[in-house]
């Protein structure tokens, strides 16, 4: 049985690099996301604009293993400079992608990095990993 | 049949060698394991490092054909049938259950009717602790359990001293990993009315001394319950000499299939029990309004049980007892020893439990830092080695450890020291991804 390689260079790279993981001081939102059988727990703030339709600036801290960590990274990359409509669409998208949903290739473009994730779709025991900050993110707005 | 009879008395042999024989032959039965052939899972995927047997063995041969034959030669409704078949079906199980009576080192003629068939573990100690616990259990007393309880020997506690208006008092293990005489006696008192404890920890390997526990408890007229999920399949185990009132395993931890246990009482407890569920074949009568019923065990057994998992439980014991303890805990000793010296070279692993190899029993839990547990198994995974990772069904042991997970490896006789180069290899391999 051929066994598939999640962790890809991007998702390494995020998982040691992560960009978007500090303490967001000046936040208009924030949600703790924590998967109790893993012990990962993780706190996403973000800064919705003065009209509270853009998301300024988002960020994480935390701990847990590489796949969430990276996910993490992922997603506030993704969502920074977004609507919070499009964020909802995408966060949408992704755990559908990662429950084994098939999405078209747009919506797969969509995604970007974030798509590079969707091999731990076939690893059930990973899932609830990759979704926590996007199940969180899902929490707040 | 005869085939697998014969290669069973080869091993024999061959495992005598391993512990009685040369430095050279021992080393060699180590590097391959002989019994690896009959495991057919094993057996046909060479390229598996199996190394969570803790979680659930894989089955011999053995026992695989004694499942499909109980459904080919003798199958029909145990009990029930008046026709021959069922007849057999009935014998098959009486014989399985002498079988395991004899396995807990209890008399087979006195004693074969306190044995009583459930799923697993879990299932056996819930019956205890719905049936049993609220005869014994009132507003204000006790019930004592280690800190390193699985959540099967738990949950039905903190369920039973909700219901009852009890506490749920713990016992905690010293650095060694060690439940000290001075800890039980601080512990278990006149308000104690029952003493849970696992024999043998699925986290730490270490076997906690539940003799001793069972005297003290006894000094209280307290209940001894042992939950021996891991210990039945790693050394020999005789209720009569632990003195306990209960103990508890599952099949499928012993080379048996998935879904049958064994729930071993003190045949006055169980006598005195009221039934745990209701329905089929545990009945003496029935009216509209009431029911009586059956004596132990069938009072415990109710609806169309597992015989076929019942017929091949009995397989497996027979095949343990073809290896022989003596075989099974030497290899496994070995194997634990070698594996916690290698985990020792490697600076960037962490071990969990007990310095001394000799205390873990199968065992051996550990962290490599800075990367989850969940990453080191998913990579290890990658490379064929299979391992288990997370709070193995045992939070509050992990919260007293002051750690959110850990990577386990757990052996079993089938094991050798290739599994243990695979997953050393592996292992560096997961530190090369995050620090190479």
């Amino acid at each position: 049985m051929a066994r598939e390689n999640i962790y890809t260079a991007a998702l390494m790279e995020h998982n040691a690099h992560p960009d978007y993981k500090y303490e967001l001081d000046e936040f208009t939102h924030e949600h703790e996301g924590i998967n109790p059988s893993c012990g990962d727990e993780m706190v996403l703030r973000l800064r919705l604009s003065d009209d509270g339709q853009t998301i300024e600036e988002a960020a994480f801290t935390g701990s847990g293993c590489a796949v969430s960590q990276a996910s993490a990274d992922i997603m506030a990359e993704l969502i920074t400079g977004e609507t919070v409509e499009e964020a909802k669409r995408l966060s949408d998208l992704f755990i559908r992608m990662i429950q084994g949903e098939e999405l078209s290739e747009e919506d797969q473009e969509d995604l970007d990095e974030a798509y590079e994730l969707e091999s731990i779709s076939r690893m059930p025991a990973r899932v609830k990993c990759a979704e926590l900050a996007w199940r969180t993110l899902d929490g707040m707005i | 049949m005869a085939n697998r009879t014969l290669q069973g008395e080869h091993m024999l042999t061959e495992a005598g060698r391993v512990e009685w024989g040369s430095r050279n032959a021992r080393a060699s039965a180590l590097a391959h394991s002989p019994y690896k052939r009959d495991f057919p899972l094993l057996a046909t995927r060479p390229d598996l490092a199996f190394l969570d047997s803790a979680a659930t063995a894989q089955r011999p041969a053995v026992v695989l054909e004694a499942q499909k034959r109980f459904y080919e030669t003798m199958n029909a409704n145990a009990l029930r049938g008046l026709y021959q078949l069922s007849v057999e079906a009935t014998e098959a199980i009486n014989a399985a259950r002498a079988h395991v009576a004899r396995f807990l080192g209890l008399d087979e003629r006195k004693d074969v009717r306190d044995i009583v068939f459930c799923r697993n573990t879990s299932e056996a100690l819930n019956l205890v602790a719905y049936s049993f616990a609220p005869t014994v259990l009132g507003p204000g007393d006790e019930v004592c359990i280690t800190v390193m309880e699985h959540h099967s020997n738990l949950i039905p506690w903190q369920q039973a001293c909700r219901a009852a208006g009890a506490k749920l008092v713990y016992m905690y293990p010293n650095e060694q990993g060690i439940i000290d005489e001075e800890e039980m006696r601080a512990k278990i008192g006149p308000r104690t009315k029952i003493v849970s404890c696992v024999h043998v920890s699925n986290v730490l390997g270490v076997a906690n001394d539940v003799k001793l526990m069972g005297a003290i408890a006894h000094e209280f007229d307290a209940a001894m319950i042992v939950d021996g999920a891991q210990s039945a399949p790693h050394f020999p185990v005789d209720v009569t000499d632990l003195d306990c009132d209960f103990f508890a395993f599952s099949g499928h931890k012993a080379f048996g299939p998935m879904g049958i246990g064994v729930l071993w009482g003190r045949h006055e407890l169980l006598d005195a029990m009221p039934p745990f569920l209701t329905g089929g074949e545990m009945i003496d009568s029935v009216t509209e309004q009431t029911a009586t019923w059956a004596p132990v065990p069938e009072k415990f057994e109710a609806g169309t049980q597992d015989a076929a998992g019942i017929y091949a439980l009995d397989a497996a014991l027979t095949y343990i007892e073809s290896v022989g303890f003596e075989a099974i805990q030497a290899r496994e000793r070995a194997l634990v020893n070698q594996c916690m010296r290698r985990l020792g070279e490697l600076d960037f692993i962490r071990l969990i439990g007990p310095d001394d190899p000799e205390a873990h029993h199968g065992v051996v839990s550990f962290n490599v830092c800075t990367v989850h547990p969940h990453d080191v198994a998913s990579i290890l995974d990658m490379d064929g080695v299979a391992i288990r990772a997370g709070h193995h069904c045992a939070q509050p042991l992990l919260d007293f450890l002051g750690i959110d997970s850990c990577c386990r490896v757990s052996f079993a006789f089938y094991n050798d020291s290739s599994d243990i180069d695979r997953l050393i290899d592996g292992l560096n391999h997961v530190w090369s991804m995050f620090h190479g």
